[in-house]
């Protein structure tokens, strides 16, 4: 009974020169209200506790810096930190929203494994085949040259050295062997697409 | 019997912060302490 006689202001002023205890009062004064305040926004016991927590953390740090002007507001004083608080949660949960996988939504649509499934790995075995098998068409000039850049990875400096040929030879035979590629794909209209 | 769809204000939970809450933030006050260093400040967390 007595300490509701103490204003905010006394205590406040308490606390600053040192007494511990005035904070004590102050948190048991206005708890539930700014309790309330913050729930009322988030809906959320957790997040509540955590906002709840910072916001007298801020309250205690510019306390103790003496950055606090006295002018008889200390409950607005601290809502307004709250309120500030609640904004900085929503604003943090905007950059980086949550997805709860419900039955409207599914997570998976917007993640998806990028891995090849049964299916789509048995195709893709199919369509190299294919390409080997057109591959084996070519003229042998041709074909050494795209095996060599292609399978075996090599520059087309490492490949003039190994066939005796310039380098804008083999880069010309290159150049055909791609074009008498497409034109057999096209001619046979095969489809070479995963 | 028409059905009430309001709880009844007893049973409201009030809504306060955890005890643990409030014990944190008096022993984060009393290890805080600030230092007056030509006129800066620094604060200091003393468990």
């Amino acid at each position: 009974m007595k300490q509701e006689l103490i204003t905010d202001a006394v205590l406040v002023s308490n606390y600053i020169k040192g007494h511990e205890s005035a904070l004590a009062v102050l948190i048991e004064r206005h708890k539930q209200k700014i309790y309330s305040f913050i729930y009322s926004k988030v809906f959320d016991r957790d997040i509540t506790e955590d906002i709840f927590q910072d916001t007298f953390i801020k309250v205690i740090r510019t306390l103790k810096l003496g950055k606090y002007n006295e002018e008889g507001k200390f409950l607005p004083w601290v809502m307004r930190i709250a309120h500030n608080l609640v904004i900085d949660h929503f604003r943090k949960n905007n950059r980086m929203p949550k997805f709860d996988n419900g039955q409207e939504f599914n997570i998976f649509s917007v993640i998806s494994d990028s891995s090849l499934n049964a299916e789509k790995t048995i195709i893709k075995e199919q369509v190299e085949q294919d390409v080997r098998r057109l591959i084996e068409e070519l003229p042998e000039d041709q074909k050494q040259v795209l095996v060599m850049r292609m399978y075996n990875d090599m520059s087309f400096k490492e490949i003039s050295e190994n066939t005796g040929v310039s380098i804008n030879t083999a880069l010309g035979r290159m150049r055909y062997a791609l074009i008498n590629l497409r034109k057999v794909i096209d001619k046979h209209n095969i489809v070479l697409t995963n | 019997m028409a059905k009430l769809y309001i709880k009844d204000s007893k049973h409201f939970e009030t809504l306060k912060p955890k005890e643990e809450t409030v014990n944190f933030l008096l022993n984060y006050s009393r290890a805080l302490s600030v230092i007056n260093c030509n006129k800066l400040k620094f604060e200091a967390l003393l468990n």
